[in-house]
């Protein structure tokens, strides 16, 4: 197992290696450069600043630069938030939005797998159908609505949650937006869960616990619940790689002080060192959490064995 | 297997106008028509009927464990108390203590994600309230009464770690932990390879003697019947058309359908062709190897040898038989016949080297070549009509064809395997098993092959349908003077099919030879372990 860890890091050299590259020279396809929307910036400033980055030198200097830079944990300048190397700004944003992200990720596992698994078993009664109505609701009203719905109902009209604002982490500044990123992921949860719980369910080693004469505790949680749980680890992974890595819209309507603005902002801005900062963060999140849910999956499921 | 040596022997089950309904998409569907079954104290009844007759949702009602769409109404009286009225606590005091079941499928039947031990000893602290240590004891007690070996290592062991019939021995140990009045074997060997089967079998024997509980097989098989059985209750389309003892009803068989299914084996036996047939596919020293495991970084990969070092020679109009158990290797060979996998050696077709040919090459070739499945439930597309399936292969091999004459062709094939040309223009789940299998072999008939490889094709059916089956393949190689491979586990069906056998072991061949000389005369130990085998399951099906 340990070598089945070492030799899927040491793959993922190449991979990240690849994205980079592919990142480096797609961003500087898209027309315009950092400097170039700042109105009244006289043509020797702009010179001046893109000599200081190093921008007129040919594009594999640059490159090469980059990688050498990366490959010393120097993410570089931003060019657009001139106080602040890109490191700091993950250092001070990545937190925050991986405390969300975090939360949400929890929530929705639990409370998906919880409604899920009611669902399931009661499947086509109305026990399901209040699930499946909740799920659907769920995954098609966007989170550009049901943000500020949660602002106006639970923080103008109810007066219990702060609008908006980090308040330095404080517990009630999070609930707003924890709620929003998870209700959608809660309603994917529930949905793969119900399917693969009935699933589970009619499997032939579950008649075995039934005509054993096992309590409905052990027939439902010890045996389905842990196979039914397979599909559930799978999207994990991607999952847990998109939340904690922020979302804009949750982040923007909240005025969160994360990451996720970062990657549009950037991209807007030509802001090059930052893109490709947020390229590598969300690169690695998704190679190490693909990972984890495949060590997941081979201490859930015996069958499954690396080496 | 053990009569009871009581005067009058003391009914434990009763099953009493029982009806088993499913609501489905179509309806209420009736399984089961209040039908009377019961069973005595220690002794051994056989429900026997072929699949839809109701036998195992029979079984499966009085354990409450129908589908969620199923429901059943009637009386099933365990020592007086009805199983289907009784409170879920109360029922489970009774499954899996005094009432116990196997199933036909021990691969799937296990959890796969728990160990053996935690397995077994779940039902007997549950229901004998011992501590973890105390199970454990009574756990290898189990497997050592099943005769698993290194059963302190196989408590750790998780299914997938175990052979098909290992998994049923833990699976009737689980059954047996709490030392159950009755148990229910639904076709506890169906799923088994001959030679298992008959150790399961008589491991089943041995226990009955051992502990005295009654034994219901339900079961499609006459010769376990016949062998193991005291009463029998005949079952089709939900009703029990006759019951008696064993040995009268099968001297004596009352019902037209207990008549059918006496005369169900497949017979006759198929002449070898003319001496100056030609061949038409040969293979000469034929490998196929799997690497298990292997790539980047990872241990040395395993090699397995799935085809060693075979030769054979199909003449037109010729069957060869190729029998073996799972994992033998023969269907693998077929399918490196057809260069449907990678293989080693030498393989012609007619006058054509195609060892390398690759799959262009093999394009046109492979209307000649074909090629019908087990499972007549996987392999046709459930999206498709059943006129495209069958006319699916002319698009590529005679695209000039149009849409009309296609569909002619489609007729032509249909009526050719006795199906009505309407079932065209339906669906295939629309069909019962024996009839898909009757598709299939259209889907192949209507390329006009010369050699068709017959995957284990009359193995998921009825004996009545195998037989039906076997007897519109010969008539399909008399008209058109085919070459069939017929793989297959089944000696008997082999026996009526084919002219030449191979038995293969392990990727070997161990003997081959002309059908008559190898049943008459088995060389090898290893097709006298077959024979036998066979012969223990079917002995008195075949005099019968």
């Amino acid at each position: 197992m340990l070598r089945y860890i070492f030799r899927r890091l040491l793959t993922a050299i190449p991979t990240l290696f690849v994205i980079v590259t592919m990142a480096f020279f797609l961003i500087r396809v898209a027309p315009g450069g950092p400097f170039n929307q700042e109105r009244g910036l006289s043509p020797e400033i702009r010179a001046n600043l893109e000599a200081q980055f190093g921008l007129n030198d040919p594009l594999w200097l640059q490159y090469a630069h980059y990688l050498g830079n990366l490959l010393r944990g120097n993410f570089g300048p931003s060019y657009n938030l001139p106080d602040f190397t890109v490191t700091e700004l993950f250092a001070k944003g990545l937190p925050i939005s991986v405390q969300l992200g975090t939360s949400a990720l929890i929530l929705a596992l639990l409370l998906g797998s919880v409604l899920g698994t009611i669902a399931a078993l009661n499947q086509n009664k109305l026990g399901d159908y209040t699930v499946i109505a909740l799920a659907t609701a769920g995954s098609t009203i966007p989170t550009f609505v049901i943000a500020p719905v949660i602002q106006l109902l639970f923080g103008l009209t109810w007066k219990l949650l702060p609008i908006g604002g980090w308040g330095d982490g404080a517990l009630i500044n999070k609930i707003g937006p924890v709620l929003t990123l998870a209700l959608p992921q809660i309603a994917i949860v529930a949905r793969l869960m119900r399917g693969s719980m009935i699933e589970s369910l009619r499997s032939h080693h579950i008649r075995t616990a039934r005509a054993l004469g096992l309590s409905d505790w052990s027939v439902v949680v010890k045996h389905a619940l842990r196979g039914a749980i397979l599909p559930i680890v799978s999207f994990t992974g991607p999952a847990a790689a998109a939340l904690l890595t922020g979302s804009v819209i949750v982040e923007t309507i909240f005025s969160i002080p994360g990451v996720g603005r970062y990657f549009v902002d950037a991209a807007l801005n030509r802001d090059y060192t930052l893109v490709m900062g947020t390229v590598v963060v969300i690169a690695l999140f998704t190679i190490v959490f693909n990972l984890i849910v495949d060590v997941m999956y081979a201490v859930v499921d015996p069958r499954v064995r690396y080496d | 297997m053990g009569t009871v040596d009581m005067a009058t022997p003391e009914t434990i089950l009763s099953v009493k106008d029982l009806r088993v309904r499913f609501r489905t998409l179509d309806g209420a569907v009736e399984a089961v028509k209040g039908i009377n079954i019961h069973v005595n104290a220690g002794e051994t009844v056989a429900v026997v009927g072929e699949s839809g007759s109701g036998k195992s949702q029979t079984m499966m009602a009085a354990m409450s464990l129908l589908a969620s769409n199923g429901e059943a109404t009637g009386h099933v009286d365990y020592r007086g108390r009805n199983l289907l009225t009784m409170s879920k606590a109360d029922l489970n005091k009774v499954r899996g203590a005094k009432i116990s079941m196997i199933f036909q499928e021990p691969m799937t039947s296990l959890d796969p994600l728990y160990s053996i031990g935690n397995q077994l000893m779940e039902p007997i602290r549950k229901h004998r309230g011992l501590n973890a240590a105390a199970a454990r004891e009574e756990a290898l007690k189990l497997l050592r009464l099943v005769h698993i070996p290194d059963p302190e290592r196989r408590m750790k062991s998780y299914p997938h770690e175990m052979s098909g019939g290992q998994r049923q021995r833990v699976m009737i140990a689980m059954a047996l932990a709490n030392d159950p009045d009755i148990l229910i074997a639904d076709e506890p060997t169906t799923a088994l390879d001959v030679t298992i089967q008959a150790q399961i079998l008589v491991l089943l024997a041995e226990l009955q003697r051992k502990l005295g509980m009654a034994i219901v097989f339900i079961t499609h098989d006459l010769g376990i019947v016949r062998r193991f059985a005291d009463r029998v209750y005949v079952m089709r389309y939900g009703e029990v058309v006759e019951e008696g003892e064993a040995e009268a009803l099968f001297a004596n068989p009352q019902h037209a359908y207990t008549k059918m299914l006496l005369a169900a084996e497949p017979t006759g036996t198929k002449a070898p062709p003319s001496a100056n047939a030609p061949v038409l596919l040969e293979g000469r020293n034929v490998e196929v190897t799997f690497k298990i495991g292997g790539g980047f970084l990872a241990s040395e990969p395993l090699l397995l040898r799935a085809v060693d070092h075979i030769s054979i020679r199909l003449k037109r109009n010729q069957t060869i038989g190729i029998v073996g158990e799972s994992g033998s290797g023969k269907s693998t060979l077929g399918r490196a016949l057809l260069r449907l996998l990678p293989s080693d050696g030498v393989i012609r077709f007619g006058d054509r080297d195609i060892s390398t040919a690759d799959r262009q090459a093999m394009r046109p070739l492979r209307r000649e070549l074909q090629l019908v499945f087990q499972d007549p439930f996987g392999s046709l597309s459930p999206r498709m009509t059943v006129g495209q399936v069958i006319t699916e292969g002319l698009l590529v091999h005679e695209p000039s064809l149009s849409g009309k004459q296609r569909d002619q062709r489609a007729v032509e094939a249909l009526l050719e395997v006795g199906l009505d040309p309407n079932a065209r223009n339906r669906y295939p789940h629309e069909f019962s098993g024996g009839q898909r299998q009757r598709i299939a072999i259209a889907r192949a008939m209507i390329l006009k092959p010369k050699v068709v490889v017959l995957d284990e094709p009359t193995s998921a059916l009825d004996r009545s349908v195998q037989k039906q089956i076997v007897e519109l393949l010969r008539k399909l190689q008399a008209d058109h003077e085919l070459s069939y491979l017929f793989i297959s586990h089944d000696l008997a069906v082999v026996r009526a099919m084919a002219d030449y056998i191979i038995v293969m072991k392990q990727g070997k061949i161990v003997e081959e030879g002309p059908t008559e000389e190898i049943f008459s005369n088995p060389q090898a130990a290893y097709t006298q372990t077959l024979m036998n085998a066979a012969i223990d399951v079917t002995r008195f099906r075949l005099s019968a």
